[in-house]
């Protein structure tokens, strides 16, 4: 079975980011970049899946610029066979990348597509359900564990309160949550071998995509700043200060 | 223009989550319809219908919607769009799942985790687990939400008198089945409805530790949260996770112990009232964030703290 994982370059999760003065948005140039980490959780399943023998063949896209090879880069480190770069400068929203992705599920004919839950730059949540929509797939979101069958998959999902757990017809659409796995550090030799493996390039138009963005972002603000309160000395003043002071017990 | 809201329920109560849906979507300033879409759900239709402001509950009950499947309930949601300009939900696991899918259907847009309405068609909306806040317009025919509850006070429960109206069930998909869940059964309030939370981190050092958390939260009435760092080193299970990636909370009192502070967390909570943090490192940036800040070891100071509430 072959398994397609999306991953997003993202300002890496220890940034601690800038909005911009002219508050047209965040600031991203000459910040650190990473893969999105609910994406590396989903690579790393996608190995574990490969080193299981359930998986055959494992293809990592990423979209955007060209700096986006240097996730895929780290994609096939860890163990993905070969990666598609969808190549644009244009800022894509999570329904084009849906879009571009059903096309290239047409494409490719994945039993499993595996994507982050949410990225967090955006924090949308968004894509893999509407890619599952798109294909008329069965989606299991916000994966903790994974059993892969042939024609099957039994997934377990963190909800609200708990766990649930489901069965879903391949192929599917899985999003990961923390819990899935720990994703490795790639070795050495690892990163040296994925130098050599493939990596096409396309772009938007070529797939007939319209990646029109379908919200426009008006500002972009700092959030109201929390003021830091005060220190006590003892349990004793907290208390008082919880009962007096501020009223909440 | 109309709105269509998603009830939250269990099939058996609505969920509160729901009113604060309710309170979003008077701000767009168009009649509401709510949609209970479960299995002999009667009861929450009943108190779907109480909610003053709501003109409409339509009521889906079919086994097909037993449990929240995605695909059944976006396909519910797809044959009622026609007819409405705004369809929300709430950000909860189940809002999450199945908003996009409806979106995606529809050929638009989805807006996630709205935590304010500017106009029918612009929003201010987190990115960047709240250390940015995005205003953003819509000029998609439909607009699908989901709305950050903690950023709305709940409409009123009680007073409306809203009909009900049976709507026919789609078929169901058969691609996807429930096989179980593990609710975490507990005698304490609901994280994203406490009224008090006391949250333990990564100073909690065991997870027989973490439990001296739970005769802290007995006196207070409070939920039991967690950060990411507790629940990553097994203190804790990941439900109880606060921050960028777990809940959002906003209580009247959160109580912070042996927490840093890392911004994931912060996006969690940093909405609440008032906060508490317990942590014996002064520089700890929880403390640039909390009201009251004790700086303590925090096994000498909760036991403490139990004995003189």
């Amino acid at each position: 079975m072959k398994v397609l994982v999306a991953v997003k370059r993202v300002v890496d999760y220890n940034v601690k980011i800038r909005v911009k003065s002219d508050n047209t948005g965040v600031e991203t140039a000459n910040v650190k970049m990473s893969m999105n980490p609910f994406d590396e959780i989903g690579v790393e399943e996608a190995v574990r899946l490969k080193e299981a023998g359930k998986a055959t063949e494992i293809v990592a896209v990423s979209m955007g610029p060209q700096a986006c090879q240097e996730t895929i880069r780290t994609a096939l480190a860890m163990g993905a066979d070969r990666g598609i770069l969808v190549l644009t400068d244009a800022e894509l929203q999570p329904l084009a990348v849906a879009k571009i992705l059903k096309v290239l599920c047409d494409k490719e004919q994945p039993g499993l597509v595996i994507l982050g839950k949410q990225a967090i730059d955006d924090d949308c949540n968004q894509t893999g359900q509407m890619l599952a929509a798109l294909l008329d797939w069965p989606q299991a979101t916000f994966a903790s564990k994974l059993e892969l069958g042939v024609s099957d998959a039994r997934v377990t999902r963190e909800i609200d309160g708990g766990l649930e757990t489901i069965t879903v017809t391949l192929p599917a659409v899985l999003t990961t949550d923390l819990r899935l796995n720990e994703p490795r550090y790639a070795s050495l030799p690892n990163i040296m071998k994925a130098k050599k493996k493939p990596i096409d390039t396309v772009d938007p138009a070529s797939l007939g995509v319209d990646v029109a963005p379908r919200l426009s972002t008006l500002k972009v603000n700092e959030p109201a700043k929390r003021q830091a309160g005060v220190k006590v000395a003892t349990v004793a003043d907290l208390v008082a200060k919880l009962k007096t002071e501020a009223k909440v017990i | 223009m109309t709105t269509l809201i998603l009830a939250e329920h269990d099939n058996a109560s609505l969920k509160p989550a729901t009113l604060n849906v309710v309170a979003a979507a008077q701000k767009l300033g168009a009649p509401i319809d709510l949609l209970v879409a479960g299995h002999t759900c009667k009861a929450v239709a009943e108190a779907a219908a109480k909610i003053p402001g709501v003109a409409k509950v339509k009521l889906a009950d079919d086994a097909a919607y037993a449990h929240p499947l995605a695909e059944n309930l976006a396909a519910l949601l797809l044959a009622l769009a026609p007819g409405y300009s705004h369809i929300l939900a709430p950000a909860t696991t189940t809002g999450k799942n199945v908003m996009p899918r409806v979106a995606a259907k529809l050929d638009v847009a989805q807006i996630s985790d709205v935590c304010g309405v500017e106009s029918a068609d612009t929003f201010v909306r987190p990115i960047y687990a709240g250390n940015a806040m995005a205003t953003v317009q819509s000029k998609d025919a439909v607009k699908v939400i989901t709305v950050r509850t903690t950023a709305f006070d709940p409409a009123p429960a009680e007073g409306g008198s809203a009909a009900i109206e049976p709507v026919a069930a789609q078929p169901a998909s058969p691609k996807s089945r429930f096989e179980g869940a593990q609710i975490t059964k507990s005698e304490r309030p609901e994280l994203t409805a406490a009224r008090v939370i006391v949250s333990g981190g990564r100073g909690m050092a065991s997870a027989d530790n973490f439990k001296m958390l739970e005769a802290l939260a007995d006196k207070l009435g409070a939920a039991v949260g967690a950060s990411r760092a507790a629940v990553d080193a097994g203190f804790a299970p990941n439900d109880l996770q606060v921050g960028q990636t777990g809940k959002i909370v906003a209580p009247e009192l959160y109580v912070a112990i042996g927490i840093s502070g890392a911004i994931q967390h912060l996006a969690g909570m940093k909405d609440s009232k008032v906060i508490v943090a317990i942590n014996k490192d002064e520089e700890a940036p929880i403390f640039q964030v909390a009201d009251y800040g004790l700086v303590a070891d925090l096994f000498q100071a909760v036991p403490e703290l139990v004995k003189e509430l």
